[in-house]
């Protein structure tokens, strides 16, 4: 075992631990269910990390994942009296298979090309949600999604949904710490940093795009099933154009190809508007404004930012 | 055939616009390879601003308009030189997040300054609309028409005749070279969103009579113009121009003969589809360079 | 130790972040000797639905002030926490979280919206609260849950107002468009549902969205049935576009809005192209208009006169909602000493009081509490409000 892996180890035993803390010590249901809410964003952070910051494939849509999975449950739970736990598989396989179809052509894309591709599938997504109304409820939204259960435990109250939405979190932290270590990851990065090169060393990129897409597809519909049976009532527009910025937002803030950047990158964004509701009518212009700062100041991302501030100040105290 | 007519004048009203902004977006492109995800915001900052000197101050039309378009190009030269220039790397997915952190910076503005209801103003002339074989073209069709033409003219002759019009290509073409025969490229790249955001102003202006002008018009506005530029082709001043109209028309025939639900939807399956097919867009006959 | 180090930074930061979210609570100050009674408002402040959260925020505010300048409920004051929910269904439940679990709030007034109030509903039957609603959807008072009530005038009396106008003047044929937001879905709903029942034929129904910039599409489409009037189902301002395009395509049939216009921006927004339109509204709009024998009339007027006195600007019929549901809940506040189940009993008990949008008799089987007299049918006309009989 290399030291590597240990240290990873303890990451996670720490990680774990914290959780646990936190929902055996926060009373206030509140607190747990911001947390919560922290979870699902992160695991939409993640998911969108896996593509951009380590294949560096951007998407602008995918809160049309995060809807499918959201949309996907609450169909077959409600329309189909299916169990949520049935559910959830099928609605993140969907997501995949969506995600297989659309990744095809648009992965060929390449910058802002994709970037608008993928915009514009999201878009139409979000319409469908809206307009095929005898399924989805329409922009009225859909009501009455069942509270998840597992025998006797019901996660209904907020602490066993706030374990039920870390523990995902921190299952796919693992998972994806595994490819990112594995011969896998290491061909991800040869993409990043240069897709023709990574071709000519035998990297299968075509293939490789494919299946990063697929699994944030995934991750993203998971997100999206905890969201629908978190509030129990979705509407098309929780998955608009607006929210694919967010998750966009959330990576590159937190710090791209940075596990723990989607982390921090989620509590960010999730914390920010709560703290400014202070400025009342300057809300919109002070979120705008710490965007572009961050970007311009620190645009490898908060984690690689604060970290390298951090090390030219230990730098200086050794001098 | 009167309804199809009334599809068509409708459809070249919203394609002229959307001709407008894509035209905008193009050019910033053209020079800079940066898409401006703010675009939209200017639109909305020329509506509003129209509404402030052509509907409140009740100014002449033409210094309205001028004073309109010069505020709307000073904040986009202000945006370059504080947000853009700033970044070191400028990758285009930081890029991204800056112009998005700024259209939202931009629409709290426009909320603080204009509040949150909508303004309209009148038309630019109070004629009755135009018909022909029944079908009716709005006056302010005509003007948007007409003001479209003659900003496209005129940038074609800019562009072609004059000699920063032609700096400014030079740049677009290959920084470096441009930068080798004494081109002043940061210059040039200052001027480009100078005129870029100047044609959003422009865009916004025109639309002021015929929609509601309001904070948070912008958003929509710019993801259909950015449809319409990619659709041409992106940098090409005459792409944009046909895809703005292309997408206007097929806009309005998906409604007359589709559905009015699916509207939003053609501008976007429009988008996909050239991508797939044909991502330079319509009019280039190349491979694009993709970066 | 790269990771270690990252690690370390990010908790660091996170829990400076904590802190920081703990200092931003403010500490309630009781000014008598009572615990003031917390209610909860939650609002589309900003954001799209913003025409209705705004003058909802204003005028809780408004009621509240007066309410405790006249010394409060039975010596308890009030203390109102509004929070903003940019019209965001994720930001409303997280809202309605913090108010009943951060603030304890004893009541909750809001959200504006429909989707926003659908959403916050499970918690609120979890939380066991009294709530007041002030959107318009009936979903949220069909099926009847015990906490829900609403201030808002349901859009089936808004529909059956436009309906008992066009059956009186003979209107066989009609043409819808709505907007493609909940609120043109669920009047869309209605307006397809009722026509039948009063002879209606509805030759078309289309939707447009709502920053669309010209829909003489959807009117050309319209128009081909040769209907005999056209009913429009919006929010400001798409309704005044669609009112400019009908002047401009000179398409002479009568057009009917919806109650969601019902303010005097839709005059200035739609100029010339206003005159003749009709539409449903509370009668907060034509107040001055009602003969004095109005039971609402006193009530339009005081609230009117104190809301434009302490804004400065004009009031619509949104306002009203937040400002009905604070008096009543204030009402069922009286005698109750903070115990929700008797706030809940009282509200559900609250008959004949007279408010800014109808005359509200809640009973076990109605939540939303008002009569078909709550609409009167106005006309634009030289650019005000006329009543129609």
């Amino acid at each position: 075992m290399t030291s590597h892996q240990t240290r990873n180890r303890i990451c996670y035993a720490v990680f774990s631990l914290l959780i646990i803390v936190a929902g055996y010590t926060i009373e206030n249901p509140y607190y747990i269910q911001v947390l919560t809410f922290i979870g699902i964003n992160t695991l939409l952070a993640l998911g969108l990390n896996m593509l951009m910051g380590y294949a560096g494939q951007i998407s602008l849509g995918h809160a049309a994942f995060y809807g499918i999975g959201a949309y996907g449950t609450a169909i077959l739970t409600v329309h189909y009296n299916l169990s949520p736990w049935m559910a959830l598989p099928a609605a993140i396989a969907s997501a995949m298979i969506v995600a297989y179809i659309v990744g095809i052509p648009t992965l060929k894309l390449s910058g802002y090309y994709l970037g608008m591709g993928t915009l514009g599938f999201g878009m139409i997504v979000n319409i469908l949600f809206r307009e095929w109304s005898s399924v989805t409820g329409g922009a009225s939204g859909f009501i009455g999604i069942p509270t998840l259960e597992l025998g006797p435990i019901s996660f209904s109250s907020g602490r066993n949904y706030f374990y039920l939405v870390w523990g995902f979190v921190l299952t796919s932290f693992i998972v994806c710490q595994r490819i990112i270590d594995s011969r896998i990851g290491r061909a991800l990065r040869a993409i990043h940093d240069g897709e023709k090169a990574a071709s000519a060393v035998g990297v299968d990129t075509r293939k490789l795009k494919l299946q990063v897409f697929i699994l944030s597809a995934a991750f993203s519909a998971l997100a999206g099933f905890l969201y629908a049976h978190l509030i129990f009532f979705i509407s098309p527009g929780t998955f608009s154009f607006i929210a694919s910025i967010r998750m966009v937002t959330m990576v590159v803030i937190g710090g791209m190809a940075s596990i723990w950047g989607s982390l921090l990158g989620a509590s960010l964004l999730t914390l920010l508007p709560e703290w400014l509701h202070a400025f009342s009518e300057f809300e919109m212009v002070v979120y705008g404004l710490i965007l572009m700062i961050v970007m311009i100041f620190l645009p490898r991302g908060l984690t690689r930012g604060l970290l390298d501030i951090y090390e030219r100040a230990v730098k200086k105290n050794d001098r | 055939m009167q309804e199809i007519l009334q599809y068509l004048f409708s459809g070249i009203t919203n394609g002229a616009i959307y001709a407008v902004i894509a035209i905008g977006f193009s050019m910033l492109y053209n020079s800079t390879e940066l898409i401006n995800f703010a675009h939209g915001e200017f639109v909305m900052l020329g509506s509003l601003c129209m509404v402030t000197f052509f509907g409140s101050m009740h100014l002449p039309l033409v210094p309205a308009i001028i004073l309109t378009i010069t505020c709307v190009a000073l904040a986009g030269l202000v945006f370059e030189r504080l947000a853009i220039r700033s970044v070191k790397h400028p990758e285009p997915i930081v890029l991204i997040i800056i112009t998005v952190g700024a259209s939202i910076f931009l629409r709290g503005i426009g909320m603080i300054i204009w509040g949150k209801d909508a303004y309209s103003i009148p038309s630019f002339s109070s004629h009755p609309p135009l018909d022909i074989a029944g079908a009716k073209l709005l006056s302010q069709s005509i003007w948007i028409i007409a003001i479209f033409l003659v900003a496209a003219v005129g940038l074609q002759l800019f562009y072609k005749k004059t000699l920063t019009g032609k700096a400014m290509e030079a740049n677009a073409i290959s920084k470096r070279a441009a930068w080798i025969v004494g081109i002043p490229s940061k210059l040039m790249v200052m001027m480009a969103f100078g005129l870029s955001t100047a044609m959003g102003g422009l865009a916004g202006v025109i639309i002021a009579p015929i929609t509601m002008s309001s904070y948070d018009m912008g958003t929509m506005l710019g993801l259909k113009g950015f449809c319409a530029a990619m659709l041409g082709g992106l940098g090409s001043l005459w792409g944009a121009l046909i895809g703005g109209f292309l997408l206007g028309i097929l806009e309005a025939l998906g409604v007359g003969f589709v559905s009015s639900g699916l509207k939003d939807a053609t501008a976007f399956l429009l988008l996909l589809f050239i991508l797939y097919v044909r991502p330079g867009g319509i009019i280039s006959s190349a491979d694009v360079n993709r970066f | 130790m790269l990771l270690v180090k990252r690690y370390r930074s990010m908790m660091m930061i996170l829990s400076v972040l904590a802190i920081a979210c703990l200092l931003v609570a403010s500490p309630a100050i009781s000014a008598s000797g009572k615990k003031p009674y917390k209610i909860g408002g939650i609002f589309a402040v900003t954001g799209p639905a913003s025409f209705l959260g705004d003058p909802e925020k204003k005028s809780m505010e408004m009621v509240v002030d007066q309410i405790n300048a006249k010394g409060g409920i039975d010596g308890h004051m009030l203390e109102a926490v509004i929070y903003d929910t940019e019209g965001d269904p994720s930001k409303a439940v997280m809202g309605v979280s913090k108010l009943i679990n951060k603030d304890n709030v004893i009541a909750i007034i809001g959200p504006s919206r429909t989707p926003t109030t659908l959403a916050v509903m499970p918690m609120i039957q979890k939380a066991k609260i009294p709530f007041i609603s002030c959107a318009a959807g009936n979903k949220i008072v069909q099926p009847i849950d015990p906490w829900v009530f609403k201030t808002a005038q349901s859009d089936i009396l808004a529909v059956a107002a436009i309906y008992e106008n066009l059956k009186s003047k003979n209107i066989k044929k009609i043409g819808i468009i709505s907007v493609n937001n909940a609120f043109g879905e669920s009047g869309k709903e209605q307006l397809l549902s009722q026509a039948p029942a009063f002879g209606l034929a509805v030759s078309k129904s289309e939707t447009y969205g709502a920053k669309d910039t010209d829909m003489t599409a959807q009117l050309t489409k319209i128009r081909q049935d040769n209907p005999e009037a056209i009913v429009c189902w919006g929010t400001n301002p798409g309704p005044a576009v669609l009112a400019k395009n009908i002047q401009q395509l000179g398409l002479d049939i009568p057009l009917y809005q919806s109650h969601g216009v019902a303010s005097p921006k839709f005059i200035e927004l739609a100029g010339s192209a206003a005159e003749g339109i009709m539409l449903p509204t509370g009668k907060i709009l034509v107040a001055a208009l009602l003969p004095d024998s109005d039971p609402q009339k006193e009530v339009l007027n005081a609230y009117t006169s104190e809301y434009e006195k302490k804004y400065k600007s004009s009031v619509s019929g949104f306002g009203g909602y937040a400002y009905d549901a604070v008096k009543i809940l204030a009402a069922a506040l009286k005698n109750s000493n903070g115990d929700k189940e008797k706030i809940r009993e009282a509200l559900e008990n609250t008959n004949g009081y007279v408010g800014v949008s109808g005359i509200f008799n809640f009973s076990k089987t109605d939540h939303n509490g008002l009569s078909p007299e709550a609409f009167v049918m106005v006309k634009i006309q030289d650019s005000t409000w006329k009543l129609l009989q």
